[in-house]
């Protein structure tokens, strides 16, 4: 038996219903129809009256969210796609953030975005937008990459007392498997090394990690050792998981599918010199996708986004110094 | 169902009670007080950032915060000192918060009306209007998993308001749930400086109801009578079932937007319409007309007022200010994430 990416969020949030009275799901055509990406299928029969449909209102959909928050409910808010959910950013990042800074009281909300580019989904369902959300003080945002992860994480959103923006990757829905979901994850500030080296860290998070680990099996065959560490979360960054890896391979290079300008990859490598520099035999360096909106057509959006290739290329440069 | 009329609905039921009317009286006249010693405090540069004052807006303020019951919800906004007090609000909470007193609600870490005290219903809205009506709904909508039928929640906006997408998505929201929501529209006429001819194109604001499906009614805001009666009906509809109940009160901000705007751009004929009464003095004549109090008990009744006021004044001032060298500098919530902040 194996289970999707997909699935593990859909069973973990059966489990947050099952196990927690005060969850309760609200987003557009989650209930009956179960989630444009069916992550909540068959939860509306399952729990009555606590999976519901919300009109297109990104913007209501969050502030009643938080208002149920107030009163000591756990939402779990659906974002169609991520894209959407610049409709709620006043919500998100001036209501929600703020709540528990301003008033002492606690807003725990989950947000769950279908991030990331899929072949075809064009400019206005693409979009990865944690970077985003990582720039309002008082968010949690998590970047889940792998199956056990996604399931972990996502009940681990539910659990903690912030608003959190859990960032799920489209592209991994059904193409990530697992054998079984684990009883307990890593907590979400804790980075992962997700593959041991000496020569290079290369630092991604969702869906590049996967693209950094295929770049990594592939210098493995030019005598090249790469470590890889997945982020899991990008805000709390955890840095010392960061700096400890260069320690040991004095080389870094970021990988991020969000766009290039003040993003997560700027962050960690900002850190990086910052408290490393002693550390470092060459400049780090980053690989985003262009600063361009995501492009439509298979070819060009396969141009767009980080490649195996790219890393491979950007790793080979890395030693050039 | 609906009554979308453009005209001040009258002789709605329950009627105004002595008790009632008195009770709301003194709420308005505390915030009056109270919003002249801010007004006061501000000149003197004793309070830094805005000052924003609800004066003209008493009647409708108060008659929200004392229809509203224990365990009920409330979003006031900018000018709603009066149903901030009759909702509970300690009168050296609004002093604390305009001095970024640590003792204060938010401990200095934001101001003037920007306060509450959400877990117990009173919530602390944002500046970006129209996004507190979705937050009110959404706590009706956990009082309902809750198996709580009994509470309704009420929340305010102006006419400025009125236009951002927010108050529609939110108003909307509330429908479809037939939630115990009361909305109160108080058109004061200007947006800071923009006039309702550049805020909305319809006849009145209330004709927005029909489209959402929910109960409009009109109000005097400058007659307490009206206020209590029309909010006392909606409140009572959406006890009953009976869903979002949206509440217009049409009167006029008898001042600038805040304290360091004098208002030179508003229509100065609208000060001698009926509009422009002020609420305050209007109440006061019917309780001399009913004769209610005569004018010797009001004086006390003010007198009484601003000695509460300045006790308040005085205590706070006393009350250390925020201090950044005792601040957390944390805005995690999640003790493991705050913890793990403080070590990095």
């Amino acid at each position: 038996m194996s289970i999707t990416y997909l699935e593990a969020i859909r069973e973990a949030q059966e489990k947050a219903l099952r196990d927690d009275p005060r969850v309760y799901i609200y987003g557009q055509d989650v209930a009956a129809f179960g989630g444009a990406f069916k992550a909540t299928k068959n939860l509306a029969k399952e729990f009555p009256g606590r999976v519901l449909d919300a009109p297109i209102s990104e913007d209501a959909m969050v502030g009643s969210a938080i208002g149920a928050a107030i009163e000591g409910m756990r939402p779990i808010v659906e974002m169609q796609f991520a894209d959407f959910s610049t409709v709620a950013v006043n919500q998100i990042v001036n209501q929600a953030a703020t709540l528990y800074w301003r008033t002492q009281v606690a807003c725990p909300i989950t947000i769950r975005m279908p991030s990331g580019g899929n072949p075809g989904s064009g400019p206005f369902h693409s979009q990865s937008l944690e970077s985003l959300y990582a720039h309002f003080p008082g968010l949690v945002v998590m970047t889940p990459a792998t199956v056990e992860d996604a399931y972990t994480m996502l009940l681990e959103a539910v659990e903690i007392d912030d608003p959190v923006i859990f960032c799920e990757h489209k592209y991994l829905y059904n193409r990530l498997k697992a054998d079984t979901l684990p009883e307990s994850g890593l907590p979400c500030d804790q980075a992962r090394v997700a593959r041991l080296g000496r020569d290079l860290t290369i630092v991604a998070y969702s869906a590049m990690v996967h693209e950094a680990l295929a770049a990594a099996e592939q210098l493995r065959k030019e005598d090249i050792e790469v470590e890889v560490v997945d982020l899991r979360s990008v805000k709390p960054l955890d840095v010392d998981t960061v700096l400890a890896s260069v320690a040991r391979t004095a080389r870094l290079l970021c990988v991020g599918e969000s766009w290039p300008w003040g993003g997560v990859n700027s962050e960690v490598i900002a850190s990086a010199v910052t408290h490393g520099f002693h550390l470092l035999d060459a400049p780090p360096q980053r690989i985003n996708s262009k600063d361009t909106p995501v492009p439509f057509h298979v070819g060009l959006w396969g141009a767009h986004k980080p490649s195996t290739q790219g890393i491979v290329a950007a790793a080979r440069r890395l030693f050039e110094w | 169902m609906l009554d979308t009329l453009s005209q001040p609905k009258t002789n709605v039921v329950p009627p105004v009670s002595q008790e009632q009317y008195i009770r709301a009286f003194s709420w308005m006249l505390l915030a009056r007080t109270v919003e002249e010693k801010l007004a006061s405090l501000w000149r003197a540069g004793k309070i830094a950032g805005g000052v924003y004052l609800g004066k003209g807006q008493e009647a409708v303020s108060a008659a929200i915060g004392i229809l509203l019951k224990s365990g009920d919800i409330f979003g006031p906004l900018i000018r709603d000192q009066a149903g901030r007090l009759a909702f509970g609000e300690s009168l050296i909470d609004i002093f604390r918060i305009h001095f970024g007193s640590r003792t204060g609600p938010t401990r200095g870490r934001d101001g003037n009306v920007h306060r509450g005290k959400p877990r117990e219903g009173y919530h602390a809205m944002i500046s970006h209007l129209g996004s507190l009506v979705s937050v009110v709904a959404g706590a009706l909508v956990a009082r309902r998993f809750k198996g709580d039928t009994s509470a309704i929640g009420a929340t305010t906006i102006g006419d400025g308001g009125t236009s951002t997408g927010s108050f529609h998505e939110a108003i909307n929201m509330a429908a479809v749930e037939k939630l115990p929501l009361v909305i109160v529209v108080v058109n004061n006429q200007y947006a800071y400086s923009t006039p309702n001819s550049r805020q909305f194109a319809c006849n009145h604001l209330v004709d927005r109801a029909i489209g959402y499906g929910v109960e409009g009614y009109t109000m005097d805001g400058t007659d307490l009578c009206s206020c209590l009666e029309v909010v006392a009906h909606a409140t009572e509809r959406a006890r009953a079932g009976h869903g979002p109940q949206m509440v217009v009160g049409s009167c006029l901000r008898l001042l600038g937007h805040a304290e360091h705007d004098d208002g030179f751009y508003m229509d100065k004929n609208l000060f001698h319409s009926p509009l422009g009464r002020d609420c305050l003095k209007v109440a006061e004549n019917f309780l001399h007309e009913q004769e209610w109090a005569d004018e010797a008990l009001v004086e006390t009744w003010k007198r009484n007022a601003k000695q509460q006021v300045e006790e308040a004044v005085a205590k706070a001032q006393r009350e250390p200010l925020a201090d950044p060298s005792d601040e957390t500098w944390c805005p995690y919530a999640t003790e493991r994430l705050a913890q793990a902040l403080l070590v990095r």
